[in-house]
């Protein structure tokens, strides 16, 4: 649970002003004399002292980030139900796997024959992606689900250039993650919009109407962000594939189906794959994640360069050049240690234990559904896989928001959930409570969320005002936005 | 039953029959039977031994650098890495939470976001940093697009020096082809330097803006106020790309010599070599572009009891509000690595920083003095200003002298032409704090055999 903070924790900038030099870091003994920087660079291009950034005693700075950290709520305190984010638990073992210095101490620029052993891991990765997509290439360059987005996209624009084909448009369901019709854009399409049908999955009609033979793809989240699965997945890719479009695939739901569904057989041409959330590396306050993508036979070609190859003699060797290739999407091989973690997870958790966390996902979530329907409105009804939208209007009668709601919810020791999309459900509250969560610790997010219904219409004082217990009350977003004050500045 | 997963068969038993279903298939109904699957063909869990064992072997079968003495630089570096660092990245509080959406349970990520910004701020010589980007050269391309969107519609070309890293030059490639935006490459004159007439040629005056990198790839310091000029007269903007961001602890950053954009790759503050990655991407501009800047912002503001408190603002720039129309499409950045250069900076403090610097700087002075005394070796550009690393020519193609030095048990450096380039092929030798002067006598003793 999280308490206010008994004080507040100045900035670094603001700590021993004017007392002097302390403790700092004791660098290396080199044995080489230290040259004078003046002699060897240009006079007008040296800097003045970094003013601002003191030299602290080793004890100062852990303290200041030990603080710090205490004010933060993470997986680890309690359930952190944050929908299509599968905040879920990261295995210790997945952390040892990527401090091994063989791996942390390795140069992207050593030649091939001295990383055999990252080569091989990387290879034995995406090996393992194809098993559970079905699919027929993967890269694992792409830093994060919505630069995976990008790189597939790019991919479908080089398959379609090497047909002959100038497609304009990317069709994106208004359910849609906000990545999607920005990653279109920046693939140089035109995002249109397609509006779901009234139980928020893609509506065919209105599909067939808008693929024409301008649209290079369309964009779907399965399950969407509503947690309800395309269950006309074939149908859509058949039409769209019968007019020369691809489908690109965003799996940051796949942590709905793993080894219950087969990517491949509903048609999917690129998938990318955020290991950040269904094979549970850590979020890291933002990331680093990693968004590899899984592509059908077709768009092999294009995969970006570097690639890992194997040869007849099991020696790993990369490939830095291939003419058809959409070219790098970023420096060397990808989040390598990130993908040190995903491979043990992967390996960690078996075949049968990646189908029953699937299966665990989506039970918790429809235990969730199950608790709080009533309690809360839910727009769409159809069946919920691993995640649940309710929204707030029961609650917005008696002049309360999801934000309050949300506050509320810090105030009882939980991470509140996803309610900035999906846009098609206004006021939102998006679920998702992965499998790694006790059943306990779901039901005890229930009670707290039934305990909040009732508050709202019996004293819905109480999340207006909330959240009272937190290192800090609620924290006014407006001012941030209308007078900036993004860094420092000293004292004048 | 796994560990990793909280509920149990008893467990699925009960919450099953809350549901009113026999078995969890009921929950898949939706899945139509011709894309199901009834199993996943992956061996079956290891345990934890076994695990690390696997992995471990793994680890084995690489060579690290921390074997023998290692000059590799070419965009990342070995410096210290303090272990405070590793300790608090290793608290549960910062890598296992998330974008902090919920400033009120977020104060300590948010807070070490907005000093990360503040210190990149003063850096770079600029008014506005942002909380990462994933790399140098995604950090490069994103500085290209704010720079086109900045000058919309009436300058569609991107000038960039050669003597930016290949890498980062490719990725501009890949990202820019499908936008249809223009690239031209400018080549560095025969001193090492990019020649700021020749990028302003390049130019015309139809160029967004002119990137160059210092130190360059080739470890030249650039004449950044002359590339400013250069772009300020050709009315493109002034980008300055950063790969060795410890350069920072004694040059200035280009904020100061009029660059509008600052930005680059910060892995030298705190990570590890890692096989390239994840490092970390920085980005710094002027205030007055800062609605076109991409990623995420920290802000000061108050609380309800009017206590300071941060949180994420300007977020209208962004996809999940702006979607298609956003200045980027990042969402997760590499936050836990700002976090790292956060610690690392904090830990060594400005004037640590600048004995880093100044010691990285001493070592490849060192080297240059050393060098003189190896006959059929060199330095590509003897008259250019250098900072911690050099191209160096010698007997054979850079290809032929990696190995001749690796064969003697030394990573003597990167070959110059690893990605093509129309500077002279070698190696690239980087030096830093950590290079010690026994390590110098064993690459000069192993340059010295090979003739």
């Amino acid at each position: 649970m999280k308490r206010r903070a008994l004080r507040d924790e100045p900035l670094i900038f603001e700590r021993n002003p004017g007392r002097g030099r302390r403790g700092g870091y004791l660098l290396p003994e080199t044995g080489i004399p230290p040259v004078d920087p003046g002699t060897v660079l240009p006079a007008v291009q040296l800097r003045p002292a970094l003013d601002g950034l003191p030299a602290l005693g080793e004890l100062e700075v852990v303290q200041h980030f030990h603080r710090l950290s205490q004010l933060n709520f993470a997986v680890d305190e309690g359930l952190y139900p944050l929908g299509s984010c599968t905040m879920k638990y990261n295995p210790r073992v997945c952390e040892a796997a990527a401090r091994l210095t063989g791996f942390t101490e390795v140069h992207p620029l050593q030649p091939d024959d001295q990383v055999q052993g990252a080569l091989r891991l990387l290879w034995e990765l995406e090996e393992a992606l194809k098993t559970i997509t079905g699919l027929a290439g993967v890269t694992l360059q792409p830093a994060a689900g919505a630069h995976g987005e990008l790189t597939g996209m790019l991919m479908i624009r080089a398959a379609l250039q090497a047909r002959g084909e100038d497609r304009q448009e990317v069709l994106v369901p208004d359910s849609a993650h906000g990545t999607n019709p920005a990653s279109a854009t920046f693939a140089g399409y035109r995002a249109v919009e397609i509006a779901s049908g009234s139980d928020g999955t893609v509506d065919l009609a209105e599909l067939d109407r808008m693929m024409t033979d301008r649209v290079a793809a369309i964009m779907l989240t399965v399950p969407n962000t509503l947690g309800v699965f395309e269950h006309r997945i074939v149908e859509i890719a058949e039409l769209v594939h019968s007019r020369g479009g691809y489908i690109y695939m965003d799996g940051a739901n796949l942590n709905a189906f793993v080894g219950r569904a087969l990517p491949s057989a509903m048609g999917a041409d690129a998938l990318h794959i955020n290991l950040h959330k269904t094979f549970s590396t850590p979020h890291g306050g933002g990331g680093p994640g990693a968004g590899p993508v899984a592509v059908s036979p077709d768009l092999v070609p294009f995969l970006p360069v570097p690639r890992v190859v194997r040869d007849g003699n099991q020696t790993f060797h990369i490939v830095w050049d291939d003419e058809r290739s959409i070219g790098p999407m970023r420096g060397f091989f990808g989040n390598f240690l990130i993908l040190v973690r995903a491979m043990a997870f992967i390996l960690g958790m078996g075949g049968e234990g990646l189908r029953e966390m699937s299966e665990t996902a989506v039970l918790l979530a429809n235990l969730i559904r199950h608790r709080l329907q009533g309690a809360y409105h839910l727009e769409y009804t159809a069946p919920s896989l691993h995640e649940v939208v309710l929204d707030d209007s029961l609650q917005q009668e008696h002049g309360v928001s999801n934000v309050d709601i949300a506050k509320r919810l810090l105030d009882l020791g939980f991470h509140p959930p996803t309610m900035s999309f999906p846009l098609i459900v206004h006021g939102a509250l998006m679920i998702e409570p992965t499998e790694s969560a006790a059943p306990e610790e779901v039901e005890a997010f229930c009670d707290a969320m039934l305990q909040i219904a009732r508050e709202a219409e019996e004293s819905p004082d109480i999340l207006h005002e909330a959240p009272v217990h937190t290192p800090v009350r609620r924290v006014d977003e407006v001012q941030a936005a209308r007078h900036p004050v993004l860094r420092w500045t000293p004292e004048p | 039953m796994h560990p990793w997963i909280g509920a149990g068969p008893e467990d699925r038993e009960r919450i099953l029959a809350e549901l009113g279903l026999d078995s969890i298939d009921g929950l898949f109904s939706t899945i139509p039977s011709g894309v199901a699957l009834d199993r996943l063909d992956l061996p079956k869990a290891l345990d934890e031994e076994s695990l690390l064992h696997h992995l471990g072997e793994l680890a084995a079968a690489n060579t690290t650098a921390d074997d023998r003495p290692c000059f590799l630089g070419a965009g990342v570096y070995r410096h210290v890495v303090p272990s405070v660092v590793g300790a608090v990245l290793e608290r549960a509080e910062f890598f296992t939470s998330y974008t902090p959406y919920q400033p009120e349970i977020s104060q300590g990520t948010l807070q070490a976001i907005f000093e990360f910004q503040t210190i990149i701020c003063q850096m770079t010589g600029l008014e506005v940093a942002n909380a990462s980007l994933y790399d140098g050269a995604t950090a490069v391309v994103e500085a290209a697009l704010m720079a086109h969107r900045l000058l919309r519609g009436r300058r569609n070309r991107v000038v960039i020096s050669e003597t930016v890293h290949p890498l980062y030059r490719r990725v501009l490639q890949t990202y820019t082809g499908a936008l249809g935006i223009e690239v031209v490459e400018v080549a560095p004159g025969e001193g090492g330097t990019t020649a700021a007439a020749a990028l302003a040629e390049a130019a015309g005056d139809r160029a967004c803006c002119i990137i160059v990198q210092s130190p360059s790839f080739t470890g030249v310091v650039e004449d950044l106020p002359a590339v400013a000029e250069a772009a300020h007269g050709s009315g493109a903007l002034a980008v300055q790309a950063v790969a060795e961001a410890v350069s920072l602890g004694l040059l200035a950053g280009g904020g100061a010599h009029g660059f509008d954009i600052v930005c680059g790759e910060a892995q030298s503050f705190g990570m590890a070599t890692s096989f390239g990655g994840p490092h970390l991407g920085f980005f710094a501009c002027r205030q007055q572009h800062m609605r076109q800047m991409p990623g995420r912002l920290v802000g000061q503001t108050v609380d309800s009891d009017g206590r300071r408190a941060f949180c994420l603002t300007l977020s209208t720039r962004e996809q999940h509000i702006r979607r298609a129309k956003a200045t980027s499409n990042i969402c997760s950045n590499h936050g836990l690595m700002a976090l790292a250069a956060t610690v690392w900076l904090e830990l060594l403090g400005g004037d640590g920083l600048q004995r880093v610097a100044a010691a990285s700087l001493s070592a490849a002075e060192a080297f240059k003095a050393r060098l003189a005394g190896l006959p059929g070796w060199g330095l590509a550009y003897p008259q250019a200003p250098s900072f911690n690393e050099l191209l160096v020519t010698g007997p054979g193609t850079g290809e032929e002298l990696a190995r001749a030095l690796r064969q003697r048990g030394v990573l003597g450096g990167v070959p110059s032409r690893v990605f093509g380039g129309p500077w002279p092929d070698g190696l690239l030798m980087a030096f830093t704090e950590r290079t010690s002067a026994a390590d110098l006598d064993a690459l000069v003793a192993a340059m010295g055999e090979v003739s």
